[in-house]
């Protein structure tokens, strides 16, 4: 928000909205899924913005997959597809859409990306967190060897398959840690969460963070 | 032993191979090793994107147009000297095969490595009628003979190493226990060239069966398939429906990007091209040429426009080398013939949803399949329309008992995170609830391990403390904090 603002953004902020289905629709159940979608879709509309900015580029991607939820029923997909086509996930939004590439902020420290999946498969979501990241005072980019790797987390099947998603996890943490940073930085709250997670129970110095965090920092 | 395991023990198949350091070591030689390779193969092709489309294009068009041209394969094929069998299922696709071996009054067969025939179980049928099935392809015979099934599509015993491998052979066939690989390989040559030597019939699979020429085309590194096919006398070729490309000339995209896909490599060291019989006696290659199509559950797959870019699968095995899931658990977790990404596709498709529930959910949906698969098939997308199959099925009542049983705690929390999170008063309560709740189990703003009764109140809370921390609810919640400060504050700064 912070962040957004100081783009040059006047931003709203809906407070009816909720969660964008994406845990429903991963998991199989399409009507919850729907009835989500529906809900979302009608509180956007309802407003005149430009843009729709997400700090998450997971719960962007669901958006953009709305109009799959409705495969008979044109109307709702074209509404849909309004609301998709003005959706962004934050850290392109301010690259691609405002061309803001640099901000006023300092992190003292070395801090390595992690592409999220959908962020990255589905939005094509690469360069420009990166350009974001280089142009902070005091912040050191390196290139993580895996950053392209999942971390695991995948919704359910964090909690369905924990073994595995913890596993995942640590082969990412390993190089983490080998990449001798103070944190990593992602533009998905759930890969945050994961990786978070996994590092704070191993007692690890390295956070977990998200790219509007660094954006908003000025130590 | 690893083939016991099925596709519904996913869960305990996967944390007895994360307890294996031998096979993790072994997965992580191959991550490494095949994706790098890969990624350097495909660099030497000058527009890699273009070649994925039109393979996805031509695979397209056959599968639309699937029965016209398994007319003109098999026309093609007999005119020129092959005899064509029809199978509808595996078992009748076994028992034509065996049924050829034993009129044949052979009792020792040469095969060369086919996903095929271990999807219809071809050895055990042919061991339960007295046949010696021998497999000449190294890692096949290596886990033939360690009574084993393969872990991977391209590289079977990809989950074994050196060590077990040499004392896997001390033990069959008498070498040293410290056996070299050179020595190990020299071994089986040996004992394989002589199988060759005596086998009135070779068994193998097919990688692309041409319809304009009635060709079939094997690709392989090893010389064992230009043997078994050229060797005994009676060549029998077992090849699913789906393998055909109309035209000749479309080999070349398909050759361009298999190998690179597979291996990493430009092209694999053998590639024969089988066209029926040998003409006069003086050529090589069998006397007789018989070739098998096998539906096993294909056309099936072929009905619904979302499951059919399963069929455009070529079987090159990119996607479980790229699959941080496979790379975790390796093959033998998933507890089928074809893991990994396309296993976890195809084998409920085959098999049957019931017996292979757990497969679709074993991805993180990480997307990696569907970034290298050379013909392009969106697994993810496949994997979410069998999971809306499941949970659909089991809400019309046409699952099995425990389908329901598994499927009513989840079903039940999914309507209630709809109803709880639909409206923001609700989403609100929910919270302030977790905030209270929390107060039990946070500690320093996250949540460590949870047991007792908070995990069996809340089990995927148990599921995901039990190893990860989660961050606590924050003391003032987003909303709060917008209807407080950051909503007076207006707009740009």
């Amino acid at each position: 928000m912070n962040v957004l603002r100081r783009a040059g953004c006047e931003v709203e902020f809906d407070e009816r909205q909720t969660c964008c289905g994406q845990p429903a629709f991963n998991s199989g159940y399409r009507k919850e899924a729907r009835g989500f979608a529906e809900r979302l879709i009608e509180i956007f509309e309802s407003s005149d913005a430009d843009a729709i900015v997400s700090p998450s580029g997971s719960c962007t991607a669901m958006i953009k997959h709305f109009h799959e939820l409705f495969p008979d029923d044109e109307r709702w997909r074209q509404r849909a597809d309004r609301i998709a086509e003005k959706t962004y996930e934050f850290g392109t939004f301010l690259v691609d859409v405002l061309g803001v590439k640099s901000f006023d902020a300092a992190f003292e420290g070395r801090i390595g990306f992690h592409d999220a999946c959908h962020g990255l498969r589905d939005l094509g979501i690469k360069q420009q967190p990166r350009e974001l990241l280089a142009n902070v005072d005091k912040a050191e980019l390196v290139e993580l060897p895996d950053s392209e790797v999942c971390c695991g987390f995948g919704g359910t099947f964090s909690v369905k398959y924990p073994e595995v998603s913890v596993q995942m996890a640590d082969r990412k943490i390993r190089s983490i840690e080998e990449a001798d940073i103070r944190a990593v930085v992602s533009c998905d709250s759930s890969c945050l969460m994961q990786l978070g997670g996994r590092l704070s129970r191993n007692g690890s110095k390295v956070k977990a963070i998200h790219l509007a965090e660094v954006l908003d920092s000025h130590e | 032993m690893m083939h016991s395991q099925t596709a519904n023990n996913f869960d305990k198949n996967a944390r007895a191979a994360i307890a294996d350091p031998v096979l993790q070591g072994a997965l992580q030689n191959l991550a490494t090793t095949f994706g790098t390779r890969r990624q350097a193969a495909i660099t030497t092709v000058p527009d890699w994107e273009g070649s994925r489309e039109a393979a996805r294009s031509i695979k397209a068009e056959v599968l639309q147009n699937l029965d016209k041209y398994l007319e003109a394969f098999a026309d093609n094929a007999e005119r020129n000297g092959a005899k064509i069998h029809w199978a509808h299922d595996a078992k009748e696709a076994c028992s034509i095969v065996s049924g050829l071996v034993k009129e044949r009054g052979a009792e020792m067969v040469v095969k060369s490595k086919s996903m095929l025939t271990e999807e219809i179980h071809l050895n055990a049928t042919l061991e339960a009628e007295g046949i010696d099935s021998v497999e000449t392809d190294l890692g096949e015979w290596i886990i033939q003979l360690a009574g084993e099934t393969p872990s991977h599509i391209v590289v079977p015993a990809i989950h074994k190493t050196k060590t077990q491998i040499a004392e896997l052979f001390a033990e069959k066939v008498g070498t040293d226990r410290r056996a070299d690989v050179d020595e190990l390989t020299a071994t089986a040559r040996r004992i394989l060239r002589q199988k060759f030597a005596e086998a009135a019939v070779g068994i193998s699979g097919v990688n692309f069966g041409i319809a304009e020429t009635g060709s079939i085309l094997i690709l392989e590194n090893e010389g064992n398939i230009r043997l078994t096919t050229s060797l005994p006398k009676t060549h029998i070729a077992v090849m699913g429906i789906e393998k055909l490309l109309p035209r000749f000339t479309d080999l070349a995209v398909f050759l361009e990007l298999l190998p690179r896909s597979g291996t990493g490599q430009r092209l694999t060291a053998y590639q024969s091209i089988i066209t029926g019989t040998k003409r006069t006696q003086n050529d090589e290659g069998p006397e007789e040429l018989h070739i098998v199509l096998v539906d096993n559950g294909r056309s099936k797959m072929l009905a619904h426009p979302v499951t059919r870019q399963s069929l455009a699968c070529i079987r090159c095995g990119a996607c479980l080398n790229a699959c941080p899931v496979y790379r975790s658990v390796g093959g033998h977790a998933y507890g089928a013939v074809y893991p990994g990404p396309i296993g976890a596709v195809i084998t409920p498709q085959l098999e049957g949803l019931a017996k292979a529930k757990q497969l679709p959910y074993a991805s993180s949906l990480c997307g990696a399949c569907r970034e290298v698969c050379p013909v392009k098939i969106d697994i993810p997308e496949l994997l979410l329309h069998l999971r809306a199959e499941i949970t659909e099925g089991a809400a019309n009542g046409v699952a099995t008992k425990e389908k329901v049983a598994r499927r009513r705690g989840e079903s039940l929390a999914f309507r209630l995170y709809s109803s709880m999170w639909k409206t923001p008063a609700r989403y609100g309560f929910f919270q302030t609830i977790a905030r209270t709740a929390q107060r039990l189990v946070a500690r320093d703003g996250r949540v460590g391990k949870v047991s007792g009764f908070a995990a069996a109140a809340a089990p995927p809370l148990g599921a995901w403390t039990a190893w990860r921390d989660a961050p606590a609810v924050a003391p003032e919640s987003f909303r709060d904090l917008w209807k407080r400060d950051l909503k007076s504050r207006g707009g740009a700064q």
